[in-house]
């Protein structure tokens, strides 16, 4: 403590001074600091980190998108600025637009089946009796709390060609509704994850399982704030059940519905781990999204960290419009002032 | 009932509520069959890695379905701790995991202690600005800051160093934590500080004899949700470690592809290795996370 005031003292007086509004502190004895210090002093640690490794790379990304920086560059050569060179390249490539298109279609229908399914399930949790439904959570957990990069892992070997389980379950589906559903039967070294929308169908059910789970427990949680009451007077007043959710239960759940729908959006738009693993690295350049595009970009030999940066502008400012609407939701409804 | 009834022909009265009444157990009978579908849909999964890494090679690589490993074996967890991978042992790589989430808990908990108290127990100016401020930061991703910051570690001499790894995942979990951090100060108090005060007790002491024990739970699901997220964390540690001795799990896990094969035994029993640790801790707070994560929204 001894150490943060004398810090304090030193970055403190920068900050810009605000009067000591509280009142209850004891007076302050000499040679200490002044009350309204002390805040400031406090957040110093945390504001270093933020300022430092999160706000200044988003800076130094913004300036290398218009530079070329290779790897003499990386080695120390300063690097030469570019104007807009990276983005034109960009936007002429057709690769950005796969990529960008793969991102969105992807986040679109990932988000829909997450938000549906956990909805479902977090509903499903209310109307269960107790043992059922802590047997239930206990279970959903397991594929929340599996690490990504193993959920990736699994589900490659879930889909694998030769022993996977999935190729042995649309097997043992009979031929008929096989071929009725599909239009085939035999699924024998089916390899899914070779052609990038087939990628695409295992990534979205990995990251469908991956993530329903805290979507129904956040909802569940959201239930069980609702009254009681108002869902006895609906059902005295004969209302259906579909009624009852559209009409109660969804108007006040709202805006954790805003908060999960753009927590969900945000997370999609930047899948990674699990993209990298099932696509089996960079060299399926079909399968790419932005994130992958990007990292492919700058870290592939040749580097190309400018381009690299100038994509990954473009996936940030794609989520800064969407967190937009997310910091509104929150300073609507949390008291932040 | 009345007189005139005949036995074995209830009343229309009870008719109708036996109706309902099998109506219900008919209801209730659907939701836990839904209940029972979606449990295996998520354990299965799971399940299946773990049975996998049991298996002998022969199980693992048929095209039939072997629901469990029929003759259970330990050659692959043995593998797996005695060859290793990519010529250091499981053990090295899970303590490389485990210096950076302890690390990362570390200096993260004392740094969102600190903020979170300021912005918890004290109005001042910029304390909405830099809420807000948490927010936004909280959702830049992080891939796409992987450029500069590795420029930046590169420069700073941290390139294949631990503490180059621990830093950045502290940057990526310090909003959130100081945003759920600050729900469990607030919620302490405070006249229990200002008694304290009016005792005499110091500045510090009041802080670490009064606040700091009440915060404390909270301080632990902070920390046990930064360490998962350093647990797992992937693409830095892919990006700013390339000496071997230095992989974290989730890389090294990569070592059991080859480009010809994979070495799915391994894999599985190394993967359910690195999965047991996060599992423990999810449990413990599983329900703190949600209420962090959702903070507020709720209330409504």
């Amino acid at each position: 403590m001894a150490n943060t005031s004398t810090v304090a003292r030193g970055g403190g007086s920068s900050l810009s001074p605000a009067r000591g509004r509280n009142t209850t502190k004891p007076p302050r004895k000499p040679g200490r600091m002044p009350a309204w210090v002390l805040p400031y002093a406090l957040l110093i640690p945390g504001l270093l980190v933020i300022a430092g490794l999160l706000l200044y790379p988003l800076y130094q990304m913004v300036v290398m998108s218009f530079q070329n920086v290779g790897l003499r560059q990386i080695r120390g050569v300063p690097a030469e600025s570019v104007g807009f060179e990276n983005y034109q390249k960009l936007f002429e490539s057709e690769l950005f637009w796969t990529s960008l298109r793969n991102t969105v279609v992807f986040a679109a229908v990932t988000v829909a089946l997450t938000l549906t399914l956990g909805t479902l399930v977090g509903l499903l949790l209310h109307k269960l009796g107790k043992k059922m439904s802590t047997f239930l959570i206990v279970g959903i957990m397991a594929a929340w709390a599996t690490p990504q990069i193993a959920t990736a892992i699994i589900w490659r070997w879930l889909f694998d060609a030769e022993s996977g389980v999935i190729n042995w379950g649309l097997n043992a589906l009979p031929d008929w509704f096989s071929s009725l559903l599909f239009g085939r039967s035999d699924w024998t070294g089916e390899p899914w994850l070779n052609d990038a929308f087939t990628i695409y169908v295992v990534l979205i059910i990995a990251v469908v399982w991956a993530s329903f789970p805290f979507i129904a427990v956040s909802v569940l949680a959201g239930l069980k704030s609702i009254s009681q009451e108002l869902y006895e007077a609906a059902r005295v007043d004969g209302a259906s059940a579909w009624r009852i959710f559209w009409r109660i239960t969804f108007p006040l759940l709202k805006p954790v519905f805003a908060v999960l729908v753009v927590l969900s959006i945000i997370w999609d738009f930047k899948v990674f781990t699990q993209l990298f693993v099932l696509a089996g690295g960079t060299s399926n350049r079909e399968a790419f999204n932005l994130s992958l595009f990007a990292y492919t970009q700058a870290f592939s030999a040749p580097p190309k960290m400018g381009m690299g940066a100038a994509i990954a502008v473009v996936l940030t400012l794609i989520l800064l419009v969407i967190t937009f609407f997310y910091v509104r939701q929150i300073v609507k409804t949390e008291d932040v002032r | 009932m009345t007189t005139f009834e005949t036995p074995g022909r209830p009343s229309r009265h009870v008719k109708a509520n036996r109706k309902l009444k099998q109506r219900k157990r008919l209801g209730k009978f659907g939701l836990n069959t839904a209940a029972v579908v979606v449990f295996v849909f998520a354990v299965f999964p799971v399940y299946w890695m773990v049975s996998t890494a049991f298996k002998s090679s022969e199980q693992i690589f048929t095209t039939d379905f072997i629901p469990f490993p029929t003759d259970p074996t330990l050659d692959h967890v043995k593998r797996v701790f005695t060859e290793g991978v990519a010529g250091h042992s499981i053990w090295r790589y899970m303590l490389n995991s485990a210096i950076v989430a302890v690390g990362t808990v570390l200096i993260g908990a004392v740094f969102s202690l600190l903020a979170a108290t300021a912005v918890a127990r004290f109005r001042f100016r910029g304390r909405t600005s830099f809420l807000v401020l948490l927010l936004i930061v909280q959702m830049v991703p992080g891939e796409a800051l992987l450029i500069p910051l590795f420029m930046m570690v590169r420069r700073a001499g941290l390139y294949d160093h631990l503490f180059g790894l621990i830093v950045v995942n502290i940057a990526m979990t310090l909003p959130f934590a100081i945003w759920m951090l600050r729900t469990f100060v607030a919620a302490v108090p405070k006249e229990l500080e200002e008694a304290a005060w009016i005792d005499g007790a110091s500045r510090f002491a009041t802080f670490w004899k009064v606040l700091f024990p009440l915060v404390a739970p909270g301080l632990v699901a902070t920390s046990i949700f930064s360490f998962i997220t350093a647990w797992n964390e992937f693409v830095f540690a892919l990006t700013l470690i390339g000496d071997q001795a230095s992989y974290t799990m989730p890389v090294a896990l990569r070592y059991f592809v080859s480009q010809r094969s994979v070495d799915w035994g391994g894999i599985m029993a190394a993967s359910t290795l690195m999965t047991i640790p996060v599992i423990i801790f999810f449990l413990l707070v599983q329900r703190r996370m949600v209420s962090g994560l959702v903070a507020g929204a709720v209330k409504g």
